[in-house]
């Protein structure tokens, strides 16, 4: 009997291919008579265009054109909004999306103003240098909450004030749980209220590989060719269709290998993913545009900040009884992306808690600064920061230890699916599927050693001085969510199994976990699955990679696929054999009569009948053993974890240490603990980028200040520490595999972590952290302002 | 990030490279490890109309010692061959200790002392050693040649003596006078990023332990490499203990550097923190002296 997979710690199918350099990356794409463009990007934040010469830039050898808003005619449009605004009651939603070049208006320093295609880089980017634009300087939108002030400059000319008084408005959205509209009554009543402000700042996904694209336009098949990074190859390809006037099925996207999604790379239609598609049509060439990376800076989406005011009522024994919180969100320069990171902020806040009544307020707000799209962990990490935030404060002014008040308000086994009322990214309610937090706190405090470490002082203090201090963070990350997604399924003939699906992939290992599925159900083994993803001609069904939900949904359309295909073998072969279905087992790549090896047929030589070259296919059955099949899930399914670090702090310059980091992670099923582990890995990795060391800093006049790796510091491998990571599996209902996504959830907790644990070791400065990142010199700031 | 076009001179010997330069020096720039020319050349902050290319002048690649003490390097030697160099290790052992924190192995194995002392950056770890260790500097046209002390070579920021012709053919560090102690503190945000400050101390002391010689040079709080020379010679006579030291750094940090505040870092933090490390400092160099 063939040994599950499902569950095993399987290498990577994918490896041996990415390690030697022999995947396919969109830069690998290099076609004949290939032109390359470049970009004029606007140098200032917000301005008025009042004149564009680009005469001299026409005059450079190995120039093939040079294209302003006003050369796209017809062409130029807004980009799609691709998310529409939540089933709230009283939104206030305004719709601004970007637009492949900047006309009239400059809204963010990096706007691309000018494209030019030349014969190489070198000389569309000298040609560039040349491009002559006169601008009338305009005051800057930086700060999101001053951006409300009616006085404010105005993103858009055209944007009247909400509430007559909240200006550059993108939207505005009120959700409420239980009685939380109440909070004031039910603080009258509570033993014990934490007020304070918070500030949570997200910067860039800064992936290996940055963005890129190569359009080829055959004129003689009529079909158009894009090799795109994107995480949504099946909504490029009908948006591209659609924008450029063909049928789906003249649009082949193929999203090959790529170096990290993190989100920013999901189906934005960037300029650039405009462009060049358009141009290959113009001009009858392939035309290639790789993002450089200080482009990567301006012209990929980020996250920002959030500035929250919240206010928590707890009773005598430290239960939460309302949460009320009203926050700004940085929505840069457009909004493609619909209010999904807010929403995730404003949803991921109530966490694994019993929270009965919550008031929550938010403001979107346009600001001159790049555009902010969901970036692994999309909102969440601020919602988290603040509600473990509000805990540690209540924790520290009750006198309950943190990890008690923690496991006084988590929601109980029983209480599970547990309903949170308000609307979630998904447009569902935000429900919890399932969960059990406890025993990942029990568990997560016995890896830190954290009754030892609060036993003695002694234990708070280095050899070296340096003083030690523990953070433990809880959370919760909502995944999964639908649409569907599809897959095809086809034993070939040489006996390997063929998979292809419509979501893109940026190195999650589906290549692996996607093929421990069909082993399982077809009896072959794991390196015997091929697997393609994005590419739109070999599956055209489906939505993308985002929202940790690859597995959840693609994974099920798999196995549902699979399942087929299986039913298929054991009917085919239940005929050839003369034995009843059940009477079969597929094992090492054949089907046999349970316990006969000589009985058994090869899958291979299997399919091949399923072919045959003479008799009929009988009414109403398929030739071959193939399938397709879709899964979509009814809502999202919650994973959770349970971050906990030790740092260590030095006393006088205040840099930091982490010393222990330990992980309690919840994603239900857990298809490959490798995969997992990795993915949990790389999560925390950016989350510690995110508390410590990234940040995206702007000047007054909304100029990034931190735009290379020079001062945008991402934590490399001697800042980020081993970690100690056990799986629990309380399986989602909501699929047949039981599992939950796992995608975003090890950069969530981090901010909140890191904070807590510094401001433990400092505890006896007395100061409170309430704002991520932080930086050495900021603690040093904080520590003097309280002396 | 594709630099403007440039014309590509690469000669074969230091002769050769001088006449590119008297030809070329004033719309040109040296190529040596090429660690901080590439990348603005790339960002197009700088546009050279050429580029003199000096690797293949091997002859600049040397490490001598020098008959009286001290050593001769020539202006080509690679960083990483200064970290793994025995004599270095011997006579320069302040120089020999500080390379491992010039960025990372990679950038170390292409980059060179000369093309570091020359760049002129007050956050690079190799003016401020120059420095602090009085070394001296052979700067070559290609009809004379001069030498030029390392603290008179950094004038402003980015800007040195070099004039457009000269190249830097060779540094000269002296000997280390007798019972002589020496450290370097820095503080990165990563290990291998230009420092938020640092200094190079050196402490002579005599038999009852009073300080007869101070240096003290520091990293990335001025626009050259900062000295200290008022608060250095506050140690002069004394003991080391807190309160001497605790007078050396007030002094040092109040009055000798000029700290601006910049993403990671403010100019009040910088200058804290530059205190902190100078008394870490001086404690690490009068430990080396009677160790």
């Amino acid at each position: 009997m063939t040994t599950r997979q499902f569950g095993k710690r399987v290498k990577r199918n994918e490896d041996p291919r990415l390690l030697t350099g022999q995947a396919l990356f969109v830069d690998d794409v290099d076609l004949p008579n290939m032109a390359h463009m470049a970009f004029v990007r606007s140098p200032h934040a917000h301005a008025r265009i009042l004149a564009i010469d680009t005469s001299a830039a026409l005059e450079v050898e190995g120039v093939v054109g040079v294209y302003s808003a006003e050369s796209l005619g017809d062409y130029w449009q807004h980009g799609p909004l691709l998310v529409s605004p939540p089933p709230v009651k009283d939104i206030i939603f305004n719709q601004r999306t970007q637009v492949p070049l900047a006309k009239g208006k400059v809204r963010y320093a990096g706007e691309p103003v000018v494209c030019i295609v030349a014969e190489s880089r070198y000389i569309a980017e000298d040609a560039a240098d040349l491009v002559y634009v006169d601008y009338e300087l305009l005051d800057a939108v930086v700060d999101c909450e001053a951006g409300t002030k009616p006085d404010a400059p105005q993103v858009y000319d055209d944007l009247e004030l909400a509430f007559s008084h909240l200006n550059n408005v993108n939207a505005h959205v009120v959700q409420i749980k239980g009685d939380g509209a109440n909070f004031d009554a039910i603080a009258a009543q509570a033993a014990h209220i934490i007020k304070r402000r918070f500030y949570y700042d997200h910067g860039a996904s800064a992936p290996m590989e940055t963005r890129g694209i190569v359009a080829d336009w055959d004129r003689r098949a009529h079909r158009l060719t894009i090799w795109d990074t994107t995480q949504a190859p099946v909504f490029i390809r009908n948006g591209m269709a659609a924008f450029l006037g063909l049928s789906e099925n003249q649009v082949r996207v193929i999203a090959p290998l790529i170096g990290g999604g993190f989100g920013p790379k999901i189906m934005m239609f960037y300029p650039e993913e405009m462009l060049a598609p358009w141009l290959s049509m113009k001009l009858n060439r392939p035309i290639k545009w790789i993002e450089d990376r200080s482009e990567h800076f301006v012209a990929t989406t980020q996250e920002r900040d959030q500035i929250h005011y919240a206010e928590m009522a707890l009773d005598a024994d430290g239960k939460i009884l309302a949460v009320r919180d009203r926050f700004f969100h940085d929505a840069g320069a457009y909004a493609p992306y619909g209010l999904t990171v807010p929403l995730n902020s404003q949803c991921t806040l109530l966490g694994c808690y019993d929270i009965p009544a919550y008031h929550s307020t938010f403001t979107s707000v346009f600001t001159n600064k790049p555009i902010v799209t969901p970036y692994r962990g999309a909102g969440r990490q601020h919602g988290v920061f603040v509600m473990e935030r509000l805990l540690d404060i209540a924790a520290r002014e009750m006198g309950i230890d943190k990890a008690e008040i923690r496991r006084r308000n988590f929601i109980q086994p029983d209480q599970f699916p547990y309903n949170n009322e308000i609307i979630f990214q998904d447009f569902a309610a935000l429900r919890y599927d399932s969960g059990n937090y406890e025993p990942a706190l029990d568990t997560v405090l016995e890896r830190i050693g954290y009754h030892d470490f609060y036993e003695s002082d002694a234990r708070r203090l280095t050899e070296d001085g340096r003083l030690l201090g523990l953070g433990l963070v809880s959370y919760v990350e909502g995944t999964g969510i639908g649409p569907y997604e599809g897959a095809r399924v086809q034993v070939q003939s040489n006996g390997r199994v063929s998979v292809a699906t419509g979501i893109g992939t940026q190195g999650q290992g589906h290549f692996t976990s996607f093929a421990q599925i069909v082993a399982d159900q077809l009896g072959v083994a794991v390196t015997d699955v091929d697997l393609v993803t994005g590419d739109t001609d070999q599956f055209h069904w489906g939505a993308g990679t985002f929202a940790s939900r690859g597995a959840v949904v693609a994974g099920n359309a798999i196995n549902e696929a699979a399942r087929d295909v299986r039913d298929k073998i054991l009917k085919l072969a239940s005929e050839k054999l003369e034995v009843a279905d059940a009477d079969l087992e597929l094992t090492g790549g054949t089907v046999r009569v349970k316990g006969v090896p000589s009985s058994a047929i090869s899958l291979g030589q299997l399919a091949q009948e399923a072919n045959p070259m003479r008799g009929a296919v009988r009414p109403g059955t398929e030739p071959g053993l193939e399938s397709s099949n879709y899964f979509g899930p009814e809502y999202g399914a919650t994973a959770s974890g349970i971050h906990a670090m030790i740092v260590a702090v030095d006393p006088e310059t205040f840099d930091v240490e982490i010393l222990q980091y330990a992980v309690v992670h919840d994603c239900g099923a857990v298809i490959n603990p490798l995969i997992v582990d990795g993915q949990i890995h790389g999560g925390v990795a950016q989350g510690i980028g995110n508390a410590f060391y990234e940040k995206l800093a702007y000047d007054s006049s909304g100029q990034l200040l931190s735009g290379t790796f020079m001062d945008y510091l991402l934590p490399t491998a001697l800042d980020v520490p081993r970690m100690s990571v056990a799986h629990m599996e309380t399986l989602s209902p909501l699929n047949p595999l039981g599992i939950k996504g796992v995608g975003e959830a090890g950069a969530i907790p981090v901010g909140p972590l890191f904070v807590q644990a510094v401001e433990d070791a400092l505890h006896v400065t007395g100061i409170e952290i309430l704002e991520c990142p932080i930086s050495p010199s900021r603690i040093w700031e904080l520590v003097n302002l309280l002396s | 990030m594709k630099p403007a076009p440039f014309e590509y001179i690469a000669p074969n010997n230091l002769d050769e490279a001088l006449i590119a330069m008297e030809v070329n020096g004033f719309d040109g720039k040296l190529l040596a490890g090429g660690q901080s020319l590439i990348p603005v050349m790339n960002f197009r902050l700088a546009q050279p109309a050429v580029i003199v290319d000096l690797n293949g002048v091997t002859e600049l690649d040397f490490i001598r010692p020098n008959p009286g003490g001290g050593v001769t390097i020539g202006a080509l030697t690679r960083q990483s061959r200064l970290e793994h160099d025995a004599i270095v290790r011997d006579r320069v052992p302040l120089l020999h200790a500080t390379i491992p924190f010039i960025a990372h192995p990679q950038i170390r194995n292409r980059g060179t002392i000369g093309g570091s002392l020359a760049h002129a950056d007050p956050a690079g770890e190799l003016p401020v050693l120059s420095v602090a260790l009085q070394a001296r500097f052979k700067l070559q046209r290609y009809d004379k040649e001069r030498w030029v002390n390392a603290t008179d070579f950094y004038q402003a920021l980015f800007m040195t003596a070099l004039e457009p012709q000269e190249i830097m053919t060779a540094i000269e560090i002296p000997p280390l006078p007798p019972r002589t102690g020496w450290a370097f503190q820095e503080l990165a945000r990563r290990h291998g990023d230009y420092a938020q400050a640092g200094v190079a101390t050196l402490i002579a002391l005599d038999d009852d332990g009073v300080c007869t010689y101070a240096r003290l040079v520091f990293l990335n709080v001025g626009e050259i490499p900062m000295v200290a020379t008022e608060a250095a010679q506050l140690l002069v006579g004394e003991r080391i203990s807190a309160e001497s030291i605790t007078a050396v750094v007030n002094h040092a940090i109040q009055h000798e550097i000029e700290p601006t505040s910049d993403v990671h870092a403010s100019a009040d933090y910088k200058r804290h923190l530059a205190g902190v490390l100078t008394k870490r400092a001086i404690r690490q160099a009068a430990n080396r002296v009677t160790s």
